[in-house]
């Protein structure tokens, strides 16, 4: 890659600007490690002056090797490693796995606990929503609202903390169920937490959302067209925002999303701004859909909330691919069993990989200063591109 | 003070090996008074400078939040980078990839410098112990003062070893820090050189 630009002839000094202002294009290397890059993502653009001619997504710099782990791993430690790819969406990642692996299994999940799962599943989402919707705004320029967000992770991630004793990786997924029965007079601290979180919202909202600086620098500000989308595959709150009106809790309804009146957030314009206020309106979604879903676990019949499980799972001989909508985007897996208790093969298809392949169509044209605001509104998670 | 930069036999663009700077020779023969002084002031301003690399780099972040709020402890997260910093805290998984750049940045901090190795990750690898592309512990490229275990560690955890590193730091005596950081410091060639050599081809 570095020999492109080594090998090409540069002519500099007096005889380039000998018949009009001819510049030099300039190769500027942004990353690995850079404040603007929230983890370890590497960027090569080429400018032009101040405008960026070539952008060059380098990944790899976060790459664990988790494909790999996951033959090794039986399908319950698979959970483990499954949960830190994307590390704000621990929750979402691990139910992809289980989801296949019940599949394959053809086995019933007890109904509470599809229940449980979807209420944590939105809660997961909101967690997420909330990180990015405090650390964009501290990459444009506002410090105050990461706080705020802070504060409304704090309340959730005590309720989650609370039945899984993890503050992010939950690990409370297992094949057939969950970890263990919900402790008494939880979903009463999830109703009050929700709650708080849903008023103290507007606070965070009221900052940023209205404010001018703001407003001018993410509006019509990194433009994605529905045509880029579809060719890198990009997913999640990123493509709803320019109109791609794609979500599979409502297209391909898993878990109880079906049951569920699921609003999908979409936005025309597909600028930076439309992409933060996409995010924004799912975190009220979100909320609604825990609600609901703490409404019906109120009705729901004392029951399991998992399965009795050999003492070596083994997975039949086949296939199957089980993807969620993920936060972050269209998170699958496909799994390939070949009726070892571990898998031959487990492919995962992330969301920020396909998200951020799309930098390479829009950074182009943008001026360097409006790259550090794209760069924020592709909410990505650096795990999450490289595995 | 010696701060006239050695003649070097290959000058040109050739790094040149700078002495490493020192407090002058009072601080050497302090009284512990004196020491106890420049060392209660070190201690309470810990410029940090987060290598933040993946999951435990939220818990980083949380720490730094109004709930936790390790800026109460004298460790200030606005470090512009790492040659304005003290403190490095290296959270999540350094693959192998990254580690030349780690133990570069590293290298850029000026002296006296401390790193905290927070979370399983970067104390040995973690959940990834037997990955075929991560450095099981950051330990290997840098010299660690203090780790924090956990997968991620509860930002209590971070703020309880950023006490240790500061009763570490408290108990310090500057001679011995300062011999051994002469001792221990960069030649500009290795500043250069890539950290990590290639394996030898298979024969």
């Amino acid at each position: 890659m570095a020999n492109v630009t080594e090998n090409r002839e540069q002519v500099v000094g007096i005889g380039a600007g000998a018949k009009e202002l001819a510049t030099e294009d300039m190769v500027l290397n942004i990353g690995p490690q850079h404040p603007s890059t929230h983890g370890v993502l590497r960027l090569r653009l080429t400018l032009d002056g101040e405008r960026i001619s070539q952008a060059e997504p380098i990944v790899g710099y976060m790459h664990r090797g988790a494909e790999k782990l996951f033959e090794v791993r039986d399908y319950r430690q698979i959970i483990v490693l499954a949960n830190r790819h994307d590390w704000l969406s621990a929750f979402a990642n691990e139910l992809g796995v289980v989801l296949a692996v019940e599949r394959m299994l053809g086995m019933e999940v007890p109904i509470r606990a599809v229940w449980t799962r979807t209420l944590l599943a939105e809660l997961n989402r909101i967690l997420n929503h909330l990180m990015f919707l405090g650390s964009y705004p501290l990459e444009v320029g506002a410090i105050t609202p990461i706080f705020y967000a802070f504060r409304e992770r704090e309340t959730l991630q005590a309720v989650m903390e609370e039945i899984s004793g993890g503050r992010m990786h939950y690990m409370f997924n297992r094949v057939g169920g969950l970890k263990e029965e919900l402790p008494q007079g939880w979903l009463d601290r999830v109703a009050d937490a929700v709650h708080q979180v849903r008023t103290r919202l507007p606070n965070l909202e009221n900052l940023i959302h209205g404010n001018e600086i703001f407003r001018a620098r993410t509006r019509g500000v990194g433009i994605l067209t529905p045509e880029a989308i579809m060719q890198y595959g990009v997913s999640g709150p990123i493509a709803r925002a320019s109109g791609v009106d794609f979500d599979l809790r409502r297209d391909e309804p898993y878990l109880a999303y079906g049951e569920l009146p699921v609003k999908v957030v979409t936005r025309q314009e597909g600028d930076c701004l439309a992409r933060f206020e996409c995010l924004l309106d799912q975190v009220k979604v979100s909320l609604d859909l825990a609600d609901l879903c703490v409404d019906r676990m109120r009705g729901l019949p004392q029951g399991p909330v998992n399965q009795r499980l050999p003492k070596v799972l083994k997975v039949p001989e086949g296939h199957t691919y089980a993807w969620t909508e993920n936060p972050l985007g269209i998170n699958g897996y496909y799994l390939v069993s070949r009726g070892e208790k571990t898998p031959w093969r487990l492919k995962l298809r992330s969301a920020s990989y396909n998200n951020i392949q799309a930098l390479k169509e829009m950074l182009p044209g943008q001026l360097v200063a409006d790259m550090i605001a794209i760069l924020g509104s592709m909410f990505f998670v650096v795990g999450d591109i490289d595995k | 003070m010696d701060c006239m930069p050695r003649k070097s036999e290959n000058a040109g663009m050739a790094p040149t090996d700078l002495p490493m700077p020192s407090m002058g020779p009072l601080s050497r023969v302090a009284p512990k008074p004196m020491r106890f002084i420049l060392n209660w002031g070190r201690r309470y301003s810990l410029w940090v400078f987060n290598f933040g690399l993946a999951c435990c780099a939220i818990e980083f972040i949380a720490t730094s939040m109004s709930r936790h709020d390790f800026i109460r402890f004298g460790v200030i997260p606005f470090a512009n980078g790492p040659r304005q910093a003290d403190l490095m805290v290296v959270s999540g998984t350094v693959s192998d990839k990254m580690a030349p750049a780690v133990r570069r940045l590293y290298e850029q901090m000026p002296e006296p410098k401390y790193v905290i190795s927070f979370g399983a990750c970067s104390n040995s690898g973690g959940p990834y112990w037997d990955s075929y592309c991560v450095t099981k512990g950051v330990d290997q490229i840098v010299p660690v003062d203090v780790y924090v275990p956990g997968c991620p560690p509860r930002p209590e955890a971070l703020l309880n070893g950023i006490i240790r590193l500061q009763e570490k730091i408290a108990a310090e005596s500057l001679p011995e820090r300062y011999t051994w950081a002469r001792s221990h410091s960069p030649s500009g060639e290795t500043l250069l050189r890539p950290p990590l050599n290639p394996p030898e081809a298979p024969v």
